[in-house]
């Protein structure tokens, strides 16, 4: 789970980690209160999405006034910002933050992240900051420090004193990014983070460490034991992944028409792929479940007819254990309701699946059914192809 | 034992011809389930019967519990089912084991099946066969897919293990690649790998050090946008590694075929079979 900028930094406020001063809005009337509040001379207004690349977009706009705070904030909230990072649809600015203008000496970069392979939390480090990490560790490999730690002992005093040297700090300043490294990765573990990214972290013209910029991203799996963070989510669009999460679905949207059904996160990546190869173009990964219960594959057509795009629908379940005929069942119940007008092909394989058959072809519904993936993304292709509408 | 996964499986664990012994379930010990006793604790467990693996069906909060309980009390074979374990914890887990002699399977991974003996999973037993070649994957119910194209080819497999789609799992593909490699009655693997971490770059490594049987291969997700979770928690293109081409490449150098496509995962393996000599090809 992704948070803003604001909530990160809220976040790492109770770790004594100098975030620069900074207000949320909400309104234009908030922005101008805010910067009133900040008694600074100069501040950015900073569009809060949980996308990066917002500068070169346009979202972080320099204010000196309260009058330049409210136009900004007018400008941007409720607008949709398109970044390179984001879909060409952009994502919609719900709360904009009113941060202290610094002076910059020195912008470097930090992170946190669990490294598998090595199965330990890792902080990392680089003297430049400000800029795309991958594009530097491209061009600059060496320049890219690493300190693997403990995950009881959390980082050790060594391993701080040897990324600030590595990021080239001196003097006072490296006791000041001891304790910062070390209260980051306290953050980092008690909070059950997946990444904690500080880019720039800054040395100020008069000579102190400030965190800028900060991207947070929780851990999915343990967000039950963080109700804190959860309860405080800004409210967000109502996506379809959303939507799907809400469901107990996993859902991502993607720029194709033809539709998918499966259970199980690999054959769900499988079937894209085949409809890929075979020159077609999904329009969603969603995976049901491995288990496959007949609930949730009611809700997730439900979830899979809201995108209009669609041409046709590929279902492919891989049952096994469970039984086709109470797939079929969930299958015809959700399609009664909805006005089914694209193709839909059906691969069924398990236990009963001539069951399932049967019962498909007597619902009435215009099902193709399938044996086999390679067959079902051909059949799935040509009815796009076609074009046919039930 | 006694949740309602835990009963399902359990009881086609049994019908498959799996020796289950006795199921734990705290606050339950002294009743029997499935015609099996029940007891409050993995060691009480092992201290009245003689099992040496176990099979963990907890919910994600407390399975991380249940992991390094089965470890302590002396279990050899440890397969986790359970989908959620937080990341942090299993980083935690895995510290733990790594002081026991205890393997872990898993967590969030279908488990392991030698078809015809023994399976401690969640996978459908009918569709395995019994014969020589290994699958190893990050997958469910792509496994499933895959061995059911090897059977109906007519090519059965030795061993079948899930190693799960989490980003810290128990058991890697180099530690189930060694053991594919000093099992006699393995002679070719099928590697089903995912976008995300970089596993399969290692086994690409392995394999190209010091594996001696051919290996056919699949990555999943060649049309994943990054930065997003594709259903699984590992499987995520992310501080720019992850991504499928780099897998593909790696796999290739190594000598691995792969495949592109997965409805031709088993006739890869088939050609690749009949290529090596390792079954004959009828000539008239």
């Amino acid at each position: 789970m992704k948070l803003h900028e604001y909530q990160a930094k809220e976040l790492l406020r109770n770790y004594d980690t100098h975030v620069s001063r900074g207000i949320v809005a909400f309104s234009p009337e908030e922005a101008v209160k805010a910067f009133r509040e900040l008694g600074c001379p100069r501040a950015v207004l900073k569009a809060q999405i949980l996308a990066g690349g917002r500068g070169k977009a346009g979202g972080i706009k320099e204010i000196n006034s309260p009058e330049e705070a409210r136009t900004s904030a007018k400008r941007l909230l409720g607008s949709r910002l398109v970044t390179a990072q984001t879909t060409p649809e952009g994502e919609e600015v719900r709360a904009v933050l009113i941060q202290e203008a610094i002076d910059i000496q020195k912008e470097m970069y930090i992170s946190f992240w669990v490294d598998r392979g090595g199965a330990t939390p890792l902080l990392m480090g680089c003297p430049e900051g400000g800029v795309e990490i991958e594009v530097v560790a491209r061009r600059s490999p060496e320049q890219i420090f690493r300190e693997p730690f403990d995950i009881l002992f959390g980082l050790h005093q060594f391993q701080a004193r040897r990324m600030a040297s590595a990021l080239g700090l001196d003097g006072p300043l490296v006791r000041e990014a001891v304790s910062l490294f070390r209260n980051l990765s306290r953050a980092f573990i008690e909070n059950d983070l997946s990444l904690l990214e500080i880019n720039p972290l800054a040395v100020s013209r008069d000579g102190a460490l400030s965190i800028i910029d900060a991207k947070v991203d929780l851990d999915d799996n343990a967000t039950f034991r963080h109700p804190e963070i959860t309860a405080g989510k800004c409210p967000s669009e109502e996506t379809l992944e959303a939507k799907a999460s809400a469901l107990g679905l996993s859902y991502i949207g993607l720029d194709g028409d033809i539709g998918c059904l499966v259970n199980g996160a690999g054959l769900a990546m499988a079937t894209m792929d085949i409809i890929r190869h075979h020159g077609g173009r999904p329009a969603n990964f969603l995976d049901v479940g491995g288990d496959a219960s007949a609930e949730k594959v009611t809700q997730a057509f439900k979830i899979l007819f809201e995108d209009t795009r669609l041409r046709a629908v590929l279902v492919n379940i891989f049952g096994g254990i469970v039984k086709c005929d109470m797939i079929a069942e969930a299958i015809i119940s959700a399609l009664k309701d909805t006005k089914l007008k694209v193709p839909l092909v059906v691969r069924l394989e398990g236990t009963n699946a001539h069951i399932a058959r049967k019962m498909l072809a007597k619902s009435g519904l215009k099902v193709v059914f399938t044996e086999g993936m390679e067959e079902a993304a051909k059949r799935v292709l040509e009815a796009t192809k076609q074009n046919t509408h039930f | 034992m006694t949740g309602a996964a835990g009963t399902f499986h359990a009881r086609l664990m049994l019908e498959y011809g799996t020796r289950l012994v006795a199921g734990v379930s705290p606050g339950k010990g002294g009743t029997s389930h499935l015609g099996l006793p029940v007891f409050d604790s993995v060691l009480d467990a092992i201290n009245e019967t003689d099992a040496e693996a176990s099979i963990i069906f907890v919910p994600a909060p407390f399975a991380p519990d249940a992991i390094i309980e089965a470890a302590e009390a002396g279990i050899k074979l440890i397969v986790c089912i359970t989908e959620g374990i937080p990341t942090l914890d299993m980083i935690k887990v895995k510290k733990y084991l790594a002081q026991t002699g205890s393997r872990l399977i898993g967590p969030n991974c279908p488990g392991i099946i030698t078809p015809g003996e023994t399976k401690i999973g969640i996978m459908p037993g009918y569709i395995h066969k019994p014969g020589n070649v290994g699958v190893v994957s990050r997958s469910g119910t792509l496994t499933y897919e895959v061995v059911w194209q090897l059977t109906k080819l007519g090519i059965g497999q030795s061993t079948c293990i899930g190693i799960g789609g989490d980003p810290i799992p128990g058991t890697s593909f180099v530690d189930i690649l060694r053991l594919f490699n000093d099992d006699d009655n393995t002679s070719a693997v099928v590697l089903i790998g995912e976008i995300g971490g970089g596993a399969e770059e290692e086994a690409a490594k392995f394999m190209k050090d010091s594996f001696k049987k051919p290996v056919v291969s699949f990555i999943a997700g060649q049309n994943a946008p990054k930065g997003k979770r594709m259903g699984h928690a590992g499987a995520i293109i992310s501080h720019g590694s992850g991504s499928c081409e780099d897998k593909i490449r790696a796999l290739k150098q190594a000598g691995v075929t792969v495949a592109e496509n997965p409805a031709e995962i088993g006739a890869k393996m088939d050609w690749l079979l009949k290529e090596t000599g390792l079954i004959k090809v009828e000539t008239n």
